[in-house]
């Protein structure tokens, strides 16, 4: 165990033999939403084991902005899925598909929970939804573009989300902080994957420079939305379910500022798009990404897989 | 011993060199038939060399080449865990190739090599995934039939007697076998499940049965290397051995699926004590494997396009590494 992992072990839980009883496919009972142990990391199915014995249920708020941080994970999964057998390197190929599968796994958790508010289950919200229905933020849906577009929106996800997961681990809401508390570890490295490539690819030939600097272009006006406030986040942060987003982007600005300092890379000068994906308004890409990716379960509506 | 025939010393070495050459072969020789381990700086035979660059190379490319077909449905699985579960085994074929080229480098051909050879189209791969996965249910057939096979072959090779080869090939067994286990999984709950999906599940069977039976490669009489690769520890057991033990497996674990082998002439030769198949179509094999498959040029493309738009990304690394070691040499 690092020293990391115990920073958020939670007082009084750290029974690490219930990860000998963790390998079963399906919740076991054992592994708690409300308390991470090490060894044996929170899942989806224990989420909803805790839902189906009636011991977590979010508020209808809760449900809300567990929808719209489960549908981020969820789009971006399936635009790195695509990387999978497509990469610049195997290491990339490896890379790339962690972090697509750890983007998945939080998207599961935080989608299983939601559902427990409405009765839905993290596949009836993945795959029986439509476009408008969805929460996600624009920068999720953009598309993979060459490697370098895919490292720039990777950079802006990861310093979002690692601020954005640091704070809900002190949530009231025990769920929505035992899963951030599992996530923030993972994205902790998907922070250093990706500042590594922009330093790389910003300092290693004039060609690379040229395209991670488009790259930076094409996903900037998307980074706003991330930290606009509204009445939902106003309503959770004056209950300390959550934070205002926008009190995550001083940190957010230092962080990548220092990377972009030493990459010597300009904020890109774009205007900033409108956004709206948190009210159900999304670009021309979701459409497609949701045809992908929902066509099958569609077509076998109650079929279980 | 075999491997002898197939050495020929060179004239034109000096008489240490020549003495040093039997000193190996002595060396090598004593190794094999104590069954124990050739490590990469030990003296081998060229042809032994040969041979397991060949097969460690064939191997890795498969493992890469083989991601594609499964690759194809990540964005489409129909549950998010089975999305998670698919995206983790593809990951996992990644991290076989890895390993595999690791080991072919011991033997002295560089990764960038094999990949240029590969793409190229001058290097083999296993010939099954030059079939297309056109329904879910394929990446049950594959994780059963073709990563069944694959264990088949692999578990005798985690004893080869080329150390790097054998010690990946421990790793490869333990998370193939979760691949099986996986694809069985997605077959067992299609067949349970509606009329539609066990009808999907029993057509992947149906296509993708055979060319897992030939994944053994030809029938014993028809395979010229076996004898070679058996007496050097490499192989164990012959193509058509492990082809039957195979047919065994599949016999029972397919009623448990509650489907069926598309092959009336499966049966238990009480005789010879083994489970013998009916036939199977050489030619179509032998026509994949000449490059008339129905994706050859498709799965080798795929790979040409990744390798070729990352050039960009390796020089990028390389040059970012050469900037970094010349300002810590100046510091």
């Amino acid at each position: 165990m690092t020293t990391k992992d115990t920073d958020f072990a939670i007082e009084g839980h750290g029974d690490i033999s219930v990860g000998v009883h963790g390998a079963g496919a399906s919740g076991d009972g054992s592994a708690s939403a409300t308390r991470i142990t090490p060894g044996n990391a929170l899942r989806p199915e224990d989420i909803a084991l805790e839902i189906s014995r009636g011991q977590v249920k979010p508020s209808e708020d809760v449900a809300e902005f567990a929808l719209r941080i489960g549908d981020d994970g969820l789009i971006l999964a399936q635009r790195l899925g695509h990387w999978i057998s497509r990469a610049p390197e195997l290491e990339e190929d490896i890379a790339l598909g962690n972090i697509a599968l750890d983007q998945l796994g939080h998207a599961r958790s935080f989608l299983t929970y939601a559902g427990a508010a409405w009765g839905k289950s993290e596949d009836d919200l993945a795959y029986f939804r439509r476009e408008h229905e969805f929460r996600s933020a624009h920068l999720f849906e953009q598309p993979n573009g060459d490697f370098a577009v895919t490292i720039a929106r990777q950079f802006i996800v990861s310093f979002y989300q690692y601020e954005l997961y640091t704070k809900l681990m002190e949530s009231t809401d025990a769920t929505l902080a035992a899963i951030s508390a599992k996530a923030v570890k993972e994205v902790d490295y998907h922070r250093d994957h990706s500042a590594q490539w922009v330093l790389r690819l910003a300092g290693g030939t004039e060609e690379s420079r040229e395209r991670i600097i488009q790259g930076f272009k094409l996903v900037w006006p998307y980074v706003d939305e991330l930290f606009e406030d509204d009445e939902l986040t106003t309503r959770l942060a004056e209950a300390s379910v959550a934070v205002q987003p926008s009190s995550l982007r001083a940190e957010f600005d230092r962080l990548t500022g220092e990377i972009m300092a030493e990459a010597e890379l300009e904020i890109p000068g774009v205007p900033q798009s409108l956004g709206g994906g948190r009210r159900g308004k999304h670009s021309e890409f979701l459409g497609y990404i949701l045809a992908e990716m929902q066509v099958l379960a569609r077509e076998h509506p109650g079929a279980s897989w | 011993m075999a491997s002898q025939n197939l050495q020929s010393v060179p004239a034109e070495l000096s008489p240490e060199e020549q003495e040093r050459e039997a000193a190996g072969q002595a060396y090598f020789d004593r190794i094999i038939s104590e069954d124990s381990r050739i490590e990469p700086r030990d003296w081998m035979p060229a042809a032994y060399r040969k041979t397991l660059l060949r097969q460690i190379s064939q191997h890795a490319h498969s493992e890469i080449i083989g991601m594609q077909p499964e690759a194809n449905w990540i964005t489409r699985a129909p549950s998010l865990k089975r999305k998670s579960i698919l995206m983790a085994k593809v990951q996992d074929e990644a991290g076989h190739g890895l390993y595999l080229y690791s080991a072919a480098e011991t033997l002295g051909q560089s990764r960038d090599q094999m990949m240029e050879d590969l793409i190229a189209g001058k290097a083999r791969y296993s010939s099954i995934f030059n079939y297309p996965t056109i329904s879910w249910a394929d990446m049950g057939a594959i994780g059963w039939l073709v990563d069944g096979a694959a264990i088949c072959n692999q578990v005798p090779l985690c004893r080869a007697s080329y150390g790097p080869y054998g010690r990946a090939m421990v790793r490869i067994c333990k998370e193939e076998s979760f691949h099986q286990r996986q694809g069985f999984e997605i077959l067992l709950e299609l067949a349970n499940g509606t009329p539609a999906q066990k009808q999907m599940a029993q057509d992947a069977v149906n296509r993708w049965y055979a060319p897992s039976l030939m994944m053994f490669g030809p029938p014993d009489d028809d395979s010229p290397n076996s004898k070679q690769s058996m007496a050097w520890n490499i192989k164990r057991f012959s193509n058509d051995e492990l082809r039957s033990r195979f047919v065994g497996m599949m016999v029972e674990q397919v009623r448990v699926l509650g489907l069926t082998l598309p092959d009336k002439d499966v049966r238990f030769n009480e005789e010879t004590k083994k489970w013998e198949h009916g036939p199977l179509d050489w030619n179509e094999f032998k026509e994949v494997l000449a490059g008339r498959g129905p994706c050859n040029s498709q799965r080798v493309e795929r790979r040409r396009e990744a390798h070729e738009n990352g050039a960009w990304v390796r020089e990028a690394a390389v040059a970012y590494a050469r900037k970094q070691a010349q300002k810590e040499h100046a510091a």
